[in-house]
C-alpha cells in the first residue's frame, strides 16, 4: 500500500436498525436493544437540561451574597430538584441504559439482551417516573436536599414530597431491570469462545454496575415506601416524637445511594479503559487487575455508606469502622488510574475527541477521589462536612469523571450508533472550552468549602464573593460546553461524514459489523478466537502493521 | 425479537432460554430479599429498642389464624414444587390441578389475613390517629400486662404503634406479593390447560415456582418475628 | 434437558420436616428461654428457608452460579442488618 493512498469512501449499508422499521409505534414498541438505547438518550438528554437550568438558577442566583434572584424557600427547591433530575435521571440510567444497552449485545456477539420486552419495560417505567417527577417540579417542587432526610421529608416540609417520592420510588425499578438485564446476558450470552478474560472492560464495569443496581437499588425503594407511609399515614419510623428515629431512615437512604455513587462512575470507568487503549495503540495494561478492581470497587462501595453521617449522631465507634472501609475503597480505584497510566507509557498515542476525554477523566477523577479521602478522615469531615467542599468533590466525580465518561463514550461509539462521524476539530475545541469551564466552576468551591462556605443556604458573607463570582463564570463556559455537542452530534447523525465498520480502528467486537448494525446485530454469530485490545495480531482490522506506518484517515472540519 | 415454537429470537437454543429465565428470576429474588430486608432491618431496630411494646403488640395476634396460615402456606408450596413435577415428568394433566391447589390454598392465606386485619380494625389497632393499645382489652391477665408496661414507658402507645407498622407493613407487602403470585398462578393454569408445558419446555412453571416459594420463605421468617414474641409471659 | 428431577417422596418428606418445625417454634415461643427465644426462633426459620430453598427451589441441584446467586443475597443482607447494627449496638447514653 502506497504512502499516498487514502481509505476508500465508506458507505452506509442498506439496512440497519435505523432504517429496518418506520413510524413512532416502531420506536415507542420496539424491543431492539439499540433503539432503545436511543429512547433513553433522549430523556436523559431531557433531565439534563432541566437539571442544567436548576444549576444556571442556583449559580445565578449565588452570584451576590444577598441573593437577589429567588426567596429562600426557591433556593432550598432549586438545589433539591437539580440534585434528584441529575442524579436519579440522568447519571445513574446515562451510560448504562444508553451506551450499556447499545453496546452490550454487539461487545458480546449475541442478537439482544436475555430480556428485550424487560429492556423496554424498563423505559416506560423510567418514563413514568420522570413523569411524577415533573408533576412533583411542577407543582410547587421538592425543597428537601435530594438526599430526602426525614422528619424534614415525612413531616415537616410542605413541598411536593409525595409525587418525588412516587417518581424515584417507580425509577429505582428502571434501574433493577436494567441490572438483572445486563447481568443475565453476560452471564449466558456471550458468544463462542467469548470467556471472561477476553471481555472488553466495559462489560466488566457494566456487571460490576449491576451488582450494584441489583442489590442496592431495592434498599432505597422500601426506605421511600416506609418514608411515604410514614408522611401519608402519620407512622413513626423516623419520627422522634413517635419514637421514631431518622438515624434509621439515614442508614437505610446511604445504604444504596452511596453505592448509588458506583453505579454512576464504573460505567464511565469502563468507557475510559475502551478509550485509553484504542488511542494508545496498546493493549489495557493490567486487564486482570482492573476487572478485579471494578468488582472490588462494586462490594467495598456496599460497606462504607456511614462516611455520609459521621456527623448525624450515629455511634463514634461505627464512624471509625466505615472511615476505615472508606479508605479501603479508593484502592482498586487507584489501581485502576495506575493501569490507565501503564497503558498510556510507551502508547502510540493520538488526540482525536474521546481520548481527550479519557484523559480529562483521569486527571479530574484523581482530583474528585482525593478529596474524597479528605473527607473520609474523620477528624477534616467535622470540618468540611455540609460544606462547598464536598460540592466540589462530588462534581468532580459526577461531571469530572462520570459525564466525561459519558461524553468520551458517546463520541467514540457515535459513528456505530449513527453511521456518521462527528466533526472532529469542533469536538476537540468543545471538549476543551468544556474542561476549562468545569475547573472554573469547582475548583474554587474547594476553597469555598475549606474557608467554611456551607452548602445548601442561599446567601453567604460577602468576602466569598470572589469565588461564587468566578464559579457561575466558569458554569457559563461549561454550559456551552455540553450545548455544542448537542447540536453537532444532532447534527452529523445526518450530514456527519460516513465512518464505515471500523473509522479507529478498535479491536471490540462492535466493530465488526456494519455502522449502523443491522437489526440482529451480526449475519453471522461471530467466535472469538482473540485476546483484547489486541493492536498487533488482528489483520482483520488491518492492525497488523506498526503505527508508523499507519495511512492517516482523513479529517473534516 | 420474533419467537420461533417456543424460542425466543435473541437465544441460540431453548436450553441457554431456560438457564437465562431461571437466573434472571433467580436475580430477581435476591433484589426482593433485599426490598424485604430494608423492612426487617426497621424491625430489629425497633424491636431493640422497644422490645415490651413489640411484645404486647405481639401477643394481640391470633396465634391460631397465624399458625394456620403458615401451615397453609406451607402445603402451597408443597403443591407448587409437585406442579413442577408434573410438568418436568409430562403428567400434563397433573399440571393445571396442582397449580390450581397452589392458587387455593394461597387464596385461604390471604382470606384468613382479611379476617385478621378486619380484627385489628375492630379493636383499634390500625396505625392513625384511633390507635389505641388498651382500647381492647380480653382478660385480667392482659390488663395487669398493659398496665404494669404503661407504667414502665409512659409511650407504651406510640410504641406499639411501631409495631403495627411494622404489622401492616411487612404483611401487607407480603399480601401485595401474593395477589401478583396468585396473577401468575391464574395465567399459569390458562396456559397449562392449553398444553403447553412439556418437559422440554416447562420453564414459566419453574420460574413462577421460584417466586412463589421465595414468598413463603418471607412468611416463614415473618410468622415468628410478628406472632411468637412474649408468648410466654 | 440438564434439570435433576427431584421425587414427590422427598417433597413429601421435606413437607413433613416443615410442618412438624412450624409445631416446634410454636411450642418454643411458650417456654421462657429468655435471650435464647429470639435465637431458637430464628434458627428454626432459616432451618426452614433452607430446606425451602434447596428442596423445592433445587438449589441443592442447581448450577454454581445460581447457588452463588443465592449467597450473595443472604451475604448483603447481612451486611445490611450488620453494619446498621454496628451503629446502634454501640452507641453510649452519655447521662449528665
Amino acid at each position: 500500500m502506497s504512502a499516498t493512498a487514502t481509505k476508500p469512501a465508506a458507505t452506509l449499508p442498506a439496512d440497519h436498525y435505523l432504517n429496518a422499521k418506520y413510524g413512532l409505534r416502531s420506536w415507542l414498541l420496539t424491543t431492539d436493544h439499540k433503539r432503545i438505547a436511543l429512547l433513553y438518550l433522549g430523556s436523559v438528554t431531557v433531565f439534563f437540561f432541566i437539571g442544567g437550568i436548576f444549576a444556571v438558577m442556583i449559580r445565578v442566583h449565588l452570584l451576590t451574597p444577598q441573593g437577589y434572584l429567588v426567596t429562600a424557600e426557591t433556593y432550598n427547591k432549586l438545589f433539591t430538584m437539580h440534585g434528584v433530575a441529575m442524579i436519579f435521571f440522568f447519571l445513574i440510567p446515562s451510560i448504562p441504559a444508553v451506551l450499556g444497552n447499545f453496546l452490550i449485545p454487539l461487545m458480546i456477539g449475541a442478537k439482544d439482551l436475555a430480556f428485550p420486552k424487560l429492556n423496554l419495560l424498563s423505559w416506560y417505567v423510567y418514563v413514568v417516573g420522570g413523569i411524577f417527577t415533573l408533576y412533583s417540579m411542577i407543582s410547587g417542587g421538592l425543597d428537601t436536599g435530594w438526599t430526602l432526610y426525614a422528619p424534614l421529608s415525612t413531616v415537616y416540609s410542605n413541598s411536593a414530597v409525595a409525587p418525588a417520592v412516587i417518581g424515584i420510588f417507580i425509577n429505582g425499578f428502571s434501574s433493577i431491570l436494567t441490572g438483572l438485564n445486563f447481568l443475565v446476558t453476560i452471564h449466558t450470552m456471550r458468544a463462542p469462545g467469548l470467556t471472561w478474560f477476553r471481555l472488553p472492560m466495559f462489560v466488566w464495569t457494566h456487571y460490576a454496575t449491576s451488582i450494584i443496581m441489583i442489590l442496592g437499588t431495592p434498599v432505597i425503594a422500601i426506605t421511600l415506601a416506609l418514608a411515604g407511609m410514614e408522611r401519608l399515614f402519620h407512622l413513626g419510623f423516623f419520627n422522634p416524637q413517635m419514637g421514631g428515629d431518622p438515624i434509621l431512615f439515614q442508614h437505610l437512604f446511604w445504604f444504596y445511594s452511596h453505592p448509588a455513587v458506583y453505579i454512576m462512575i464504573l460505567p464511565s470507568m469502563g468507557v475510559v479503559s475502551e478509550l485509553i487503549p484504542t488511542f494508545a495503540r496498546k493493549p489495557l495494561f493490567g486487564y486482570r487487575f482492573v476487572a478485579a478492581a471494578s468488582i472490588a470497587i462494586a462490594v467495598i462501595g456496599f460497606l462504607v455508606w456511614a462516611h455520609h453521617m459521621f456527623v448525624a449522631g450515629q455511634s463514634v465507634y461505627a464512624a471509625l469502622v466505615f472511615s476505615f472501609l472508606s479508605f479501603l475503597v479508593a484502592i482498586p480505584s487507584a489501581v485502576k488510574v495506575f493501569n490507565w497510566m501503564a497503558t498510556l507509557y510507551k502508547g502510540s498515542i493520538s488526540y482525536d475527541t474521546p481520548m481527550l476525554y479519557a484523559l480529562g477523566f483521569i486527571g479530574l477523577f484523581v482530583i474528585g477521589g482525593l478529596t474524597g479521602m479528605f473527607l473520609a478522615c474523620l477528624g477534616v469531615d467535622i470540618h468540611v462536612h455540609d460544606t462547598y467542599f464536598v460540592v466540589a468533590h462530588f462534581h468532580y466525580i459526577m461531571v469530572g469523571g462520570a459525564v466525561m465518561g459519558y461524553l468520551g463514550g458517546l463520541h467514540f461509539w457515535w459513528p456505530k450508533i449513527s453511521g456518521r462521524m462527528y466533526p472532529e476539530f469542533l469536538a476537540r475545541i468543545s471538549a476543551i472550552i468544556l474542561f476549562a469551564g468545569f475547573n472554573l466552576t469547582f475548583f474554587p468551591q474547594f476553597i469555598l468549602g475549606y474557608l467554611g462556605m456551607p452548602r445548601r443556604y442561599h446567601t453567604y458573607p460577602p468576602e466569598f464573593q470572589v469565588f461564587n463570582v468566578m464559579s457561575t463564570a466558569g458554569a457559563s463556559i461549561l454550559a456551552v460546553g455540553y450545548l455544542l455537542p448537542m447540536i453537532y452530534l444532532t447534527w452529523a447523525m445526518r450530514y456527519g461524514r460516513v465512518a464505515g465498520p471500523n473509522p479507529w480502528p478498535a479491536t471490540g467486537l462492535e466493530w465488526q459489523t456494519a455502522s449502523p448494525p443491522p437489526t440482529e446485530n451480526f449475519d453471522t454469530t461471530p467466535v472469538v478466537t482473540w485476546e483484547p485490545y489486541d493492536f498487533v495480531n488482528r489483520p482483520d482490522l488491518g492492525l497488523a502493521a506498526p503505527p508508523e506506518q499507519r495511512v492517516p484517515g482523513d479529517k473534516d472540519m | 425479537m420474533h419467537r420461533t415454537g417456543e424460542l425466543y429470537g435473541q437465544f441460540e437454543t431453548l436450553e441457554q432460554q431456560r438457564e437465562a429465565s431461571s437466573l434472571g428470576m433467580w436475580v430477581f429474588l435476591i433484589t426482593e430479599v433485599m426490598f424485604f430486608g430494608g423492612v426487617f432491618l426497621t424491625y430489629t431496630i425497633n424491636r431493640a429498642i422497644y422490645p415490651a411494646a413489640f411484645g404486647i403488640g405481639s401477643n394481640t395476634l391470633d396465634l391460631r389464624l397465624g399458625g394456620f396460615n403458615t401451615a397453609v402456606l406451607i402445603a402451597s408450596s408443597f403443591t407448587m414444587a409437585m406442579a413442577v413435577w408434573a410438568s418436568q415428568t409430562g403428567k400434563k394433566k397433573l399440571i393445571p390441578l396442582f397449580l390450581t391447589l397452589t392458587l387455593v390454598l394461597g387464596s385461604v392465606f390471604l382470606g384468613v389475613k382479611v379476617v385478621e386485619y378486619a380484627q385489628k380494625f375492630e379493636h383499634h389497632l390500625v396505625p392513625g390517629r384511633s390507635f389505641q393499645i388498651d382500647a381492647h382489652i380480653e382478660n385480667q391477665a392482659q390488663k395487669q400486662e398493659l398496665e404494669a408496661a404503661f407504667a414502665k414507658d409512659p409511650d407504651l402507645n406510640a410504641h406499639a404503634q411501631l409495631y403495627f407498622s411494622l404489622y401492616f407493613g411487612m404483611t401487607g407487602l407480603h399480601a401485595l406479593h401474593m395477589l401478583i403470585g396468585a396473577g401468575l398462578l391464574l395465567w399459569l393454569i390458562r396456559e397449562s390447560l392449553r398444553g403447553r408445558f412439556t418437559p422440554q419446555y416447562n420453564t414459566p412453571v419453574e420460574v413462577v415456582g421460584l417466586y412463589w416459594h421465595f414468598v413463603d420463605i418471607v412468611w416463614i421468617y415473618l410468622f415468628p418475628l410478628l406472632y411468637l414474641i412474649d408468648r410466654h409471659k | 434437558m440438564s434439570e435433576h428431577i427431584v421425587s414427590p417422596k422427598i417433597y413429601a418428606g421435606i413437607f413433613t420436616t416443615l410442618m412438624v418445625f412450624t409445631g416446634v417454634t410454636v411450642y418454643a415461643a411458650y417456654v421462657n428461654l429468655h435471650k435464647w427465644n429470639i435465637v431458637i426462633a430464628l434458627g428454626i426459620a432459616t432451618f426452614k428457608a433452607t430446606l425451602v430453598i434447596l428442596y423445592f427451589m433445587h438449589a441443592r441441584y442447581s448450577p454454581r452460579r445460581t447457588q452463588l446467586v443465592i449467597i450473595a443475597g443472604v451475604f448483603w443482607l447481612a451486611i445490611l442488618l450488620a453494619l446498621t447494627l454496628s451503629d446502634y449496638l454501640t452507641r453510649v447514653t452519655i447521662h449528665g
